[in-house]
């Protein structure tokens, strides 16, 4: 049996503008969930909040990694770039608000929705960043609750 | 609603994904948006937008999202096919534009997401 602290890490490097590839990370991580046998609606959520940082990554950023921590307990995904950094954290966060070019938007993403789907899906959800530095999000997704 | 009966009520092409066709959907959501399709998916839907990209299917994957209809005749490119052949998604291709092809599928039954317990 697994012990309490039984850990899994998986870690992707996200490519900037890279859109032929852009959904690859979270496509690998979601198979690894679901072959360990991990509930299908967390599979789920999970795979929402790691394909929307994904992309955030991809559209919006220099490039960055995506790292993901499985135990018995919870899902950890932490999302970091190199910059350009967010100005406004709050605005960032509104539905619909966006600021993604019109090439993005022609392929269906800079709708305003990725860091509000984010935050709906996951049990903890915490965002750092200032222009002109690394942006950060760390996501929990709880798979059971401690007793 | 089966998927078959979405191919023939669309008069529908099958691209791929011909042996899922007895699957059912208990709703439909017509969308270019993949961020919207991520946000209010939640339920057996059948997806028609008229995006022929890779992330059209990355998207529905992550959802399990198992059947996508092209509108306005668009064809995908064999890349895209292949990538939704893995997933076990079936595609289809319409002529209809996205109206249409959503209004002759609500006119039988099919009915949009639920969100809050809403049909939206």
């Amino acid at each position: 049996m697994s012990n309490q602290n039984s850990l899994m890490s998986l870690e992707y490097e996200i490519i900037e503008n890279d859109f032929t590839r852009a959904g690859e990370a979270s496509s690998n991580m979601r198979k690894v969930l679901t072959h360990l046998g991990i509930d299908s609606k967390i599979v789920r959520r999970a795979s929402i909040v790691t394909y929307e940082a994904e992309m955030n990554i991809v559209i919006h950023s220099y490039g960055g990694k995506i790292n993901v921590t499985i135990s018995p307990e919870e899902i950890e995904i932490v999302a970091k770039d190199k910059g350009p950094g967010i100005k406004d954290i709050e605005l960032a966060m509104q539905e619909g608000y966006s600021t993604a070019s019109n090439a993005v938007r022609e392929l269906g993403f800079g709708a305003g929705m990725g860091l509000p789907n984010m935050k709906k899906c996951c049990d903890e959800f915490n965002i750092t960043s200032e222009e002109g530095k690394e942006t950060k999000v760390v996501m929990k997704i709880y798979i059971r609750k401690n007793s | 609603m089966k998927v078959q009966e979405i191919k023939e009520i669309l008069n529908a092409k099958v691209l791929t994904g011909e042996e899922f066709l007895y699957k059912e959907v208990n709703a439909a959501f017509g969308s270019d948006l993949m961020s919207d399709v991520l946000a209010f998916v939640n339920e057996e839907t059948v997806l028609l937008t008229g995006l022929t990209n890779p992330q059209v299917i990355r998207t529905a994957e992550m959802i399990d999202l198992f059947v996508i209809v092209f509108v306005r005749a668009k064809i995908p490119d064999d890349s895209i096919l292949e990538m939704a052949k893995k997933n076990n998604i079936t595609i289809l291709s319409t002529k209809y534009t996205l109206y249409t092809a959503c209004g002759k599928l609500y006119e039988k039954g099919l009915r949009g997401v639920v969100v809050k317990g809403e049909i939206r």
